[in-house]
């Protein structure tokens, strides 16, 4: 499997975006993320969308000739070997002490992202807890992104919860 | 084989009892707990011993002491479970040393002074052609020491992962299965008797770390100490982190681990798939060694209590007896 993001232009219709996704699965892919920018300066009525989405390499070529017959532009492609995974649990104040700030740390470094977040918060004051998931371009940038994190984190007080197995 | 026992708690007690139900060759000629004493070298009666203690009274002569067993009782081995001290080793240190420098054996499953002075024991009993034996010392039951020194001869051990603590276990195990709070599993664990009224020497880690710089001194012999291991422990884990992991099918323990390649020794909760061998269950422990010829092994088993502790420093006693016969 190989990750790619790809920058997609279709037309305002209804039902377009689900024609446009559909190859994605019929293609053995997994669709990680969806971001639908409305408020773009394209013309009127068409869309962008941008995609990251997961699938077996050998069958990019053919997604893309699919999303053509639906009447989708593919713009832009960027396929990014992201396949080092590793999740993690965070417990305390995250919300606080600028979550947005705690994964730019990670997104911002070009080898790694937090490409999952869940978060629970049970009351005010409370610690909360989060799940996250890393992924990065190989182990020893996996290494480095945890470090990163872990001095982020211990200097906002939260404790890291990392996996005990290499890849999980 | 004779036998002074210093130390009638839970654990003096445990080998007492299991001497008395089975024999096993062993007689017990010395005796003492904190304010008492017996020496009697044709045996002492067990069972009035036991009588005595349970019923809260001191074990023997009040004139009599530790030391003087250690000094002057007839014995080939001595068993020393007395209260562990982990910044000093004693009374557990001067007790031991001074039964190395008599020539006698030593059996024990006091942590401190193990932890503490590992090399410098060791040294002092091979000076005296004696063993000194402490597989009581880490995961109880679990004749984790035996394994590593004779199971796996050949074998070049590459990591250990353990989890090392019974109390820490059982909370993670509640708080995981049923939605326990931290502090209510923890008021559950005091209840079942698992944790000590301070809990911290458990829930903040430093008995595993404890028990990690004991078996990575016994492996590789690198002369470590609690201060390189970094600790990290269960007081912070909330119920919503075990939901969370268990969303991905996983869920959260305590693990000790080292891996002297990284020079890694730490202590940390950690994210293991349910499925994972280590993922035992209550106050269980548990131990992974990677080998290079046999390659993973996980054993598991009680990581305490009387009779389980007492079949460690038991099993030590007979295989000292084992190994130097002729002094039974
Ligand atoms: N319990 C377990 O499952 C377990 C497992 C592994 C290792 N250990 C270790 O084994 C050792 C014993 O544990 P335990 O649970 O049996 O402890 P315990 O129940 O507290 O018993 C300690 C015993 O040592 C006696 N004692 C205290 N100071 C003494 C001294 N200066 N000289 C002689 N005796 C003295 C006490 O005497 P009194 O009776 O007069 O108070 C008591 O009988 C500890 O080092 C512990 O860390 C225990």
């Amino acid at each position: 499997m190989v990750q790619v993001s790809m920058k997609l232009e279709m037309k305002d219709t209804p039902g377009q975006l689900v024609r446009a996704l559909k190859p994605i699965s019929d293609t053995g892919g997994n669709i990680i993320a969806v971001i639908h920018q409305r408020e773009s300066l394209t013309r009127a009525e068409v869309i962008d969308v941008q995609v990251v989405i997961e699938l077996p390499e050998k069958r990019l070529e053919e997604l893309v000739a699919r999303m053509n017959e639906q009447g989708v532009t593919v713009q832009r492609i960027g396929t990014e070997r992201l396949i080092h995974k590793k999740s993690l649990i965070l417990i305390g104040h995250i919300m606080h002490t600028d979550l947005t700030d705690t994964v730019d740390h990670i997104d911002t470094t070009g080898y790694a992202e937090v490409s999952e977040l869940e978060l629970i918060m049970p009351a005010i004051a409370e610690p909360s807890s989060a799940r996250m998931m890393i992924k990065a371009t190989n182990a020893e940038a996996m290494n480095k992104a945890l470090e990163i994190l872990r001095q982020v984190a211990r200097k906002k007080d939260i404790l890291v919860i990392e996996s005990l197995e290499e890849n999980g | 084989m004779k036998v002074a026992l210093l130390g009638l708690g839970s654990v003096g007690q445990g080998i007492a009892s299991m001497v008395l139900k089975k024999g096993l060759g062993i007689t017990i000629t010395g005796l003492a707990d904190s304010k008492s004493g017996i020496i009697d070298a044709k045996g002492i009666n067990i069972e009035e011993i036991l009588v005595r203690k349970r019923g809260g009274n001191p074990a023997g002569d009040t004139s009599v002491s530790a030391m003087d067993v250690v000094q002057n009782a007839d014995y080939d081995v001595l068993v020393e479970v007395t209260p562990t001290n982990i910044s000093t080793g004693e009374p557990a240190r001067t007790h031991i040393t001074s039964a190395l420098r008599k020539g006698r054996h030593v059996v024990t499953s006091n942590k401190g002074p193990i932890a503490l002075h590992h090399r410098e024991l060791l040294t002092l009993a091979d000076t005296h052609h004696v063993s000194l034996r402490y597989e009581a010392t880490v995961c109880g039951a679990i004749p984790i020491i035996h394994i590593l020194e004779h199971g796996l001869l050949g074998n070049q051990v590459k990591a250990l992962h353990g989890i090392m603590n019974g109390t820490c276990n059982f909370i993670l195990t509640r708080m995981s299965e049923e939605g326990l709070s931290y502090e209510q599993a923890l008021a559950e664990a005091r209840e079942m008797g698992y944790a000590e009224a301070d809990p911290s020497y458990d829930v903040k880690g430093i008995d595993p770390a404890i028990k990690l710089v004991i078996l990575a001194n016994a492996i590789w012999n690198l002369g470590v100490t609690l201060h390189e291991v970094e600790i990290t422990g269960i007081d912070q884990i909330t119920p919503e982190a075990l939901r969370l992991a268990g969303e991905d099918d996983a869920t959260i323990r305590l693990i000790a681990e080292a891996i002297p390649a990284r020079q890694l020794l730490r202590v940390s909760p950690r994210i293991l798939p349910r499925s994972h061998p280590l993922v035992v269950k209550g106050t269980l422990n548990a131990v992974t060694l990677e080998t290079d010829m046999a390659g993973s092994l996980t054993f598991i088993g009680k990581g305490a209590g009387s009779i389980e502790t007492a079949s460690a420093i038991i099993g030590d006693i007979l295989f000292i007896r084992e190994q130097y016969d002729g002094c039974s």
